[in-house]
Order: structure tokens, then sequence, then C-alpha cells
């Protein structure tokens, strides 16, 4: 890493960190807000010039901090020529624009969020243009396309923004995704994601066999997000964005993104026909393509929004000759691009801005009414057709002199012809805008009286005009960063030089007839455009959208065959597809011959398994009858523990008999405010098939459990048993596996129990707050019951119970690491000692007595266990491996500390909470129940009040 | 002399479970259910301490202990579901 190259992460993370700002300082006003915003975006500006010196000398600036090294994923960022220019192309106009933008935006635009997704945009393009990592480049690109369809969607309320963005978003999206493939395979070629090594291998990417689907994969993303045909409808449809969005995403940063991926893999990919073919025509199509609709588009910024197609078009067409020389006309073009486009857009949006309209056919004479608006537009105009004198016309010209010696499939001509005519094509809108626009007579049915707009607003515009005539003026000074940029995409020590004058060759002639056939044009523009709009043509957004539609249709027709609403169907095709994996698995064959004889059945087992076939039966037979079936899976739930039991696994038992008694619990709480029948609903062969799906599952896990149980086969209990107190530093392997083996399972279980306890509070209360809660309380539950809520005996049984119980928990949780226990089986125990007290007590009499919210329980468990976890990183340990100690206090035996008792207590608190959360949550429906009068006594019968009252009457 | 004691008692435990599915499958009423459904457990936790007593360990006395103190609540639920339809109020 060379001196400062750190300071790249800086560069790369100031956006990101500025994006917070303008959010909190828009409190502050308007243009705090907006000073706020260029603070980050100048001081990366700063820091990037730190570097300029060395880049323009041709070195290469690296930083690197490993990430994920097992996925070949680091952050690593490089700055070379195209970096350094890219990235000063995204800084810069997003300072310019950040200046306009805060004299564009009405009082009625959230200013702040403008500001915030322009940050997050700016860092998103900053980072594809700096990454050194190919996986890291492609999260930036994903950014680019997310932050962009906020952007793009910035006003909400105007459908053409929402469907614009929606386009933009789906289009480059999907163009992403094409994208990640191709990135895959070319590292899975080089055998490294980094891009530096990617560049230096292209020799061996061009001679693979996976070169042409990668390639095609990578242009899948390059040519979406650059517009390029058949890809390029999206980006007329963005302008519904605000026009300083579309002057940053259009001409210096997103469309670019594509352009500068092509030149970046450049040394990679370029160089074979398949590249020449499929990029040079593609560009060559775009470019006179975007060129022809753009002198027919009547909005200024559709005008501009085809140009910038048909210009975006010359670029890749350029980048896809595969020369040198060609490269280096690329590059230039590029800057030349940035700057005459960047300001023809913000003028657009100050015509837009004072004249209220941006459509040509109602504009015309502004040259009187906005003299200054007048000159930026028609410098910038004049460049992009290419005038001399303006830096436009240098870079045409260096793309006419490539177009003019490229043969295309043995045709000499095609090439020069076409790019000749997207030349003419380009000179004719160029014209159009500044003629339709400023020239002519002055109106005087314009919807808004036009005029110049505040320095603040053209400055930027103007700032970029200078940029335009210096550079067309004297080419020498844009010569440094060109050969910087160029060698950096050719991977080739190019010395160009730039100059006005290049003799009489046949680029001149070209330029000439395109002007003089460009004036032409413009001069029967009007009956060529109602030829124009009688003809038909394909419309993109109807096929886009027709597209769209019958995509999301498709997939409707699927979701909802799969998803129907009924639990059934779900379950149904699970068990058919697991069941059928099954089948296929075991029909491969490889079962080895049993290697056990069965042991003889014990009666009192075949008794448990009696109960069991018996209670599952009937369960079947009787589910309509609720309250029955509930008492049918208790005899379910014994019959497995007592399996549990009988396999030497008494902790497991206690843990099933304590989920069962909770289980019952929550269901005997919503079985309350339920039909206490299920309605008959499935017709017989629904039945018929429900019954043989059921029977094939349940006989195919038996016959699974049944053959592995005669066969001796290495599990993975052997090493667990063997490495448990070695490893986790415990004696009872259950709890090892829980908390260490596995305790990244567990951490990620306690969390999702955490949630659905939390999910199970807020649904209720949703439900609580909707109109259920007002049928609650018209139902009158309180018929025919017993009177006595609170039994006597029962507060002071369950009085005295809560203390053990108590104790009995801490003593489970206590010694779970060694012995049979653990925090989830010590924090059901706690669960129903608490139960106990709502049933016997009643809810209010102890909700007033609970200190602790569950919730908060939930919250330290996580933490804790988290926090558990991440203490191993102090020692330089991956997370969640565990430490263990003995300690040895005199008058107590000698015990053992283990963080993952402490782990332990994580889970126990979790599932304390998680429990008492979701039956807190089911109990509070009854507070909303018909008469909902609540007690504070625990009893309603106190015999020692009953006493003193006998007393005082006596 | 105690396999064979534990042996009778195993035996009848198991007699009491299956008499028990039978109260609980024909009824007739909840109650009968309830209780037998509870007498169930009780059986069980005696089966789990024969056990205990023929393995020779003590985990099973223990574990019984704690099903014993747990297994009762799920009864409790039930009967105050019948007698009050709301288990907590």
């Amino acid at each position: 890493m060379s001196d400062g190259a750190h300071f790249l992460f800086l560069i790369a993370l100031l956006p990101f960190v500025g994006a917070l700002v303008p959010g909190v300082m828009i409190r502050a006003g308007r243009t705090a807000c907006a000073s706020f915003t260029a603070v980050p975006t100048a001081l990366a500006l700063i820091l990037l010039m730190t570097f300029a010196p060395a880049v323009l000398r041709g070195e290469v600036i690296q930083a690197e901090i490993e990430w994920l090294p097992q996925l070949g994923l680091s952050a690593s960022f490089f700055l070379d020529g195209l970096g350094f220019l890219f990235a000063t192309m995204i800084l810069g106009v997003g300072l310019l624009i950040t200046l306009y933008a805060r004299f564009y935006l009405s009082g009625d635009d959230p200013m702040g969020q403008f500001y915030t997704y322009l940050l997050l945009f700016q860092g998103a393009m900053l980072g594809i243009v700096i990454s050194d990592n190919i996986l890291l480049l492609l999260i930036f690109w994903e950014l680019t396309s997310l932050s962009s369809f906020l952007l793009i969607g910035y006003w909400k309320h105007l459908p053409e923004g929402r469907q614009g963005a929606r386009m933009a978003l789906a289009v480059t999206g999907s163009g992403g995704l094409a994208m990640i493939g191709g990135m895959l395979i070319l590292g899975n070629i080089v055998g490294s994601y980094n891009l530096t090594d990617i560049l230096a291998a292209g020799d061996l990417i061009r001679a693979s066999d996976w070169y042409l689907p990668a390639l095609i994969l990578i242009l899948l993303g390059a040519f979406t997000k650059s517009a390029q045909f058949p890809f390029h409808f999206w980006l007329p449809h963005a302008m519904a964005a605000p026009t300083p969005v579309s002057a940053y995403l259009h001409s210096a940063t997103m469309v670019k993104a594509g352009v500068f991926l092509m030149a970046r893999m450049w040394p990679a990919l370029a160089g074979t026909d398949a590249w020449f073919y499929i990029v040079g025509t593609t560009g060559l199509i775009t470019m006179v393509l975007g060129a022809l609709i753009a002198l027919f588009k009547d909005d200024l910024k559709a005008l501009l929004a085809f140009s910038t197609v048909s210009h975006l078009g010359l670029l890749t067409m350029l980048l896809g000759f595969g020369t040198e020389a060609a490269a280096v006309a690329a590059v230039f073009h590029i800057i030349n691009h940035l700057t005459f486009k960047a300001a023809l857009f913000m003028t657009a949006g100050i015509v837009d801005h004072e004249a209220h309209t941006r459509d040509i056919k109602r504009l015309g004479g502004l040259r009187h009414l906005m003299p200054v608006t007048f000159v930026i537009g028609t410098i910038a105009a004049l460049s992009m057709a290419g005038i001399p004198f303006f830096n436009g016309f240098l870079s045409k010209e260096m793309m006419l002199e490539e177009a003019s010696h490229t043969k295309w499939l043995d045709s000499y001509y095609v090439v020069p012809v076409l790019a000749t005519l997207g030349a003419l094509l380009s000179v004719a809108y160029s014209f159009r805008f500044i003629a339709h626009v400023f020239l002519g007579p002055v109106r005087d049915d314009y919807p808004h009286k036009p005029h110049d707009p505040p320095f603040g607003m053209w400055a930027a515009p103007a700032l970029l005009t200078v940029l335009v005539l210096l550079i067309g003026i004297l080419p020498a000074v844009a010569e440094p960063i060109v050969t910087a940029a160029a060698s950096a995409v050719t991977g080739a020590d190019l010395h160009p030089h730039l100059k006005i004058w290049h003799g009489v060759t046949p680029a001149l002639y070209m330029s000439i007839l395109a002007i003089l056939g460009g004036a032409v044009l413009l001069a029967i523009h009007a009956p060529l455009d109602r030829a124009w709009i009688k003809a038909p043509r394909p419309e993109a957004k109807t096929i886009f959208d027709g597209l769209v539609a019958a995509l999301a249709a498709f997939a409707r027709t699927i979701t909802e065959g799969v998803h129907n609403g009924a639990i059934s169907r779900y379950l149904a095709i699970f068990t058919v597809a697991s069941v059928g994996l099954g089948a296929v698995a075991f029909a491969g064959g490889g079962l080895s011959e049993r290697t056990r004889e069965l042991l003889p059945i014990p009666p009192v087992i075949a008794v448990g398994w009696l109960m069991l076939i018996v209670a599952t039966v009937s369960v079947v037979l009787m589910h309509r009858a609720r309250f029955r079936a509930l008492v049918l899976i208790g005899i379910i739930g014994l019959s497995i523990s007592a399996g549990f039991a009988y396999l030497s696994a008494p902790d497991l038992a206690l843990t099933q008999i304590s989920v069962e008694t909770v289980t019952i619990m929550l269901l005997l709480l919503a079985l309350h405010f339920l039909p206490k029948e299920t309605p008959r609903e499935s017709p017989m062969g629904l039945k018929l098939r429900d019954g043989l799906i059921a029977i094939a599952a349940g006989g195919g896990v038996g016959g699974l459990v049944y053959a592995f149980l005669l066969r001796d086969i290495d599990t993975i209990s052997d090493y667990h048993i063997a490495n448990s107190y070695e490893g986790g530093g415990g004696t009872n392997v259950v709890n090892v596996i829980l908390v260490d083996f596995r305790g990244y399972d567990t951490y990620g279980e306690i969390i999702v129990l955490g949630i659905a306890g939390l999910i199970i509070y807020a649904l209720m209360q949703a439900l609580l707050e909707g109109p259920a809660a007002r049928r609650l309380r018209n139902v009158d539950y309180s018929q025919d019951r017993s009177r006595d809520r609170h039994p006597l005996m029962m507060v002071v049984v369950t009085r005295l119970l809560m203390p053990i119980a108590i104790m009995v928990g801490i003593y489970i949780f206590l010694r779970g690491h060694n012995q049979p226990g653990g925090g989830f089986v010590a924090g059901l125990v706690i669960a129903i000692a608490l139960l106990m007290q709502y049933m016997a007590s009643g809810f209010a009499w102890t909700q007033a007595r609970q200190r602790i919210e569950y919730h908060a329980m939930i919250g330290f468990g996580v933490v804790i266990a988290g926090l558990t976890g991440a203490g191993a990183w102090v020692f330089g340990l991956p997370f969640l491996t565990s430490g263990y100690t003995y300690v040895h206090l005199p008058p107590i035996e000698e015990f053992e500390l283990a963080t993952a008792m402490l782990f332990d207590l994580g889970v126990f608190l979790t599932v304390l909470g998680a429990v008492m959360l979701m039956l807190y949550s089911l109990s509070r429906i009854a507070r909303y129940a018909g008469s909902a009068d609540v007690n504070v006594e625990a009893m309603d019968y106190d015999p020692s009040e009953r006493q003193s009252d006998a007393e005082e009457a006596r | 002399m105690i396999e064979a004691a534990l042996f009778f008692a195993a035996i009848c435990y198991g007699l009491a479970l299956l008499m028990d599915l039978w109260r609980i499958s024909v009824g007739p009423d909840a109650a009968d259910r309830i209780l037998a459904l509870d007498t169930m457990v009780i059986n069980f936790i005696a089966l789990l301490v024969i056990y205990g007593i023929a393995r020779g360990t003590a985990i099973y006395f223990e574990a019984a202990m704690l099903i014993a103190m747990v297994g009762f609540v799920s009864t409790v639920a039930y009967c105050r579901f019948l007698l009050r339809g709301d288990i907590i109020e």
C-alpha cells in the first residue's frame, strides 16, 4: 500500500457518511442543507486531487482490506487514469449539481431527501469506478440501480416518475443480474476476483471456452445500464425525474457506468471478433437510431435523452473497434460529452423552470428574453453538433477518422456511411435545439413569462461551457488526463496528441458533409416531422409494459396455483416433494446390508407404542371435536416424552413435557375464542388424496428410521461425544452441542423465537385495535361457568410451588453444562411456574407484581448471547468459541465456569421472555371479551378478610 | 428379588396405562378424559422411577420429580378451560 493510499477508503466512504447529513441539515434551511451536501463531495474531490500528480504520471494507487477472503471478496480499491477521470467527473459534476439543485428545487420538494439520495448515488458510482474487486464492483453496481431508482422516482406524486423509475430499475436491475453471472464466470476463469489480476489475464480469458458466455452476460449489464439498443427505451422515461437528476445521471454518471465497464474490461475482453461485432455494431445502431429519434422529439429533455443514447452508442462503438486510437477517442469524447451534455440538461431545466414548458413547439425566440441562457445553451449545442472550436468537434473528428477505416463484414462503406449519418443527424437535432428554442420571433403565448434565472442557477452550466470552449480551443489542456485514462484503458503506454487541425482527411469531408446535411435537415424539418408522426413506430413503453404484464401474469399463475391460501395445499406440496426426493434418493441404491438384529420388545414399551398409535388415529378421526383432540394430543406428547426417557435422554423428556404443557395452554387460550367444532369443508376426494400423502410420508419416515436402526452407521454423534468435554468443557453432550458445537444455530434460533414472540404480540395488538375487538366485546362467553374464578386451594398451592419451581429452574440451568438440563429447559420450567400464578391468581394480580417487561427479557437474552459470542473476538477467536476454567472457592466444591454458561443465560432469558410474551399476548384477548372486570385481589373469597369482618361485627 | 418386583410393578403400570387409554377413548365426559390423562402422567412418572431403579441411576428419579412438578399444570389448564373457558383471567 503506497503512501496515503488509505485515503481511497475515505474517498469511497465520504459520500455514504455524508448522506446522513442533509436529512438533518434541512432543518437549518435550504442553503445550509445544500452547503453541507457539498462538503463531503468537495472533501472527496480534494483528496482525489492529491492523487492527481501520481496518477497522471501513470502510477496506480492501491489499497486493500480483506473482507471475506474465503469468498475472494476484499474491500480493495485502486485508482488509475480511467478511475481518476471518472471519479473527477462524478465528484465535480456532483458539486455543480448540488449547486444547481439548490435553485432548481421548489419549496414543496423535500430537499433533504433529494440530497441524501444524490449522495448515496454518488457514493455508489464512485465505488464502481475505484473498486479493485469485481464482487465489490457488483455491489456498487446494484447500489447505483437502487439509488437511481430513488432519484428518478423522486417526484413520487407523478405517475410518470414512478413508472420511469420502475422501468429503469427493471431494465438495469436485470442487466445487473446478468452481469453478476458474467463476472462470476470471469472470476472463475482467472481464479481471482481482483480486477488487477483479471485485466492482466486477458489472453487466458479470450482463449477460454467460457469467454463468449461471460462476454455476453457482462455486455448485457453494460448495455442495459448505458441504454444501448435494444435497451435504450428506459432512458427517455427516466426523464420524468427532476432535471438535476437527469443532468447528473445521464451526462456524467449512471449511463456512463456501462461505458466505464466496457472501458475497464477492455484489456480483458476486447480484441476479438465477437467483441467487435457485438459491441461495435450495437454502438453503431444505437448511435444512428438515437440521433434519428432525437430529431423528432418535441420535449427538450426527451431530445437530450435520445441524443445521450446516440452519444453513448458512439462511445460504445469506439470501444468496440478495439483499436488504441479508438480508445483514445472514446476517452476524450467521454469528457467532452460530459461537459456539453450536463450544460444542455441544465439549460433545458432552466427553460422549463422559467417558461413552465419544455415543449419545443411552444418555445422559440427566447434569445431576447433569456440572453444568458441562450449563450450557454448555444455554446453547448454547437459543441454537441461538432462545430470547430468547440470540444465536441475534436472527439467527433477522431471518431469519424476511426470509422473511415473500419471494415465491417468485408465492407469498407457500412461503418463510415452510418457514422456520417449519425453525425449528420446529430448536427440536425443540435441546430434544432438552438433554432427552435432560442431563435425565431418572440412569442406571446408562453405558459409563463420567461427571464434569466438567478446567478446560482446558471453558474454551473456556465462553468461547463467555459470548459467546452477551453478544451475546444486549447485541446492540449486535456492531454494529460486523456493520456492517463487511455493508457489505463488499453494497458499500453500511449501518447496521443490532441489538436484541432488534422489536415485534409476523409474525416474532414465527413464532418463538412454532416454539418451541411444537418442544416438542410433542419430546413425541411416541418414536413419531415409530419411524415414521422404519421409513420407507424413500435412504442417501446407499450412493448415493455406488455412484457412485464405477461411475466407478472405468468408468475401469478404459478403463485396462485401453488399458494392458494389453503394450508393443506402447501403441506401437500411440501410433503409430496419431500417424499419424492426421498424416493429418488432411495431408488439410487446404496442401502447397505442390515447389520443388526431386532431387539425384543418389552411389554411396557409395546403399551407406549399402542398408546401412540391409538391416540394418533383417534386425533385423525375425532379432530372435529377440538377439545377432545387436544386431550388426545396430550397422550401423544406424553408418549414421545416417555420414548425420550427410555432412550436415555431424560432431559429431552423433560423439555418435551414442558413444551407440551406450554403448547396446550396456548391452544386452550386460543380455543376459548374459536368454534369448538371444526366445520366440514374438504370433499371426499381431497380427503382421500391428503390421506394417501400423509400415509406415504409417515410410512416413508418410519421406514427410514427402521432402516437406520438396523444398520451400523457412522454418525456425527460419535464426534460430538468424543469432543464434548475436551472441546466444549461439558459432559452433557446435548447441551454442549446446543451452546458450543452448534452455538451459531442456537443463536439464530433464539433470535427467531424472540421475533416470533414479538410478532404474536404485534399481531394481537393490531387485532385488538381493529374491528375484531368490537366483535369480541359483543360476544358473551360467560354462560354456565363456575363462579369461583380463583379457587383458594389453587392460589395457595401455586404460591407455595413458586419458590420451589424457581429454585429447580436455577438448579437445572446451572448444572446444564455437565448434567441433564440447560437454559432452554430452565426457561420453560420457570415460564410454567409463572404461568401457574397467572392461572391461579389471575392476570391483573400477577401482572401487577411483574417487574421486567417480557420484551426487554427477549432483548437482553439475545444481547447477552451475542455479546458472549463476540467476546471470543477479544481473544482473537472466531465468533462463539467457548472458553472454560475451574474455580475453587473454599466452602464449596471446585466448580467450572464456562462462557457457554453465559450464552446459555441468553438462551434462558430469550426462551422465558418469548414464551411469556406469547401467552401474555393471547390472554390479553380475554380482557376485551364480554364483561371485562379484572380482579385486583388474588382470591375471589379471601377467608382471612371475612374473619375480620366477622370480628368487626362482633 | 428386586427384578421380579420391578417387573411386576411395570406390568401393573402398563395395564393401568391401557385402562387410562380406554377411559380417554370412551369418555363419556370431558372430565373423565382429563382425569384419565392426569392418571396417565402419574403412571408414566411411576414407570420412570421403576426404570431408574432398574438402571441403577439417579437421573431418572430427578427427571420424574421435575415431570411431576410441571406435569399437572396442563391438567389444571384443561380443568380451568372446562370450568371458566378462559384459563388466564
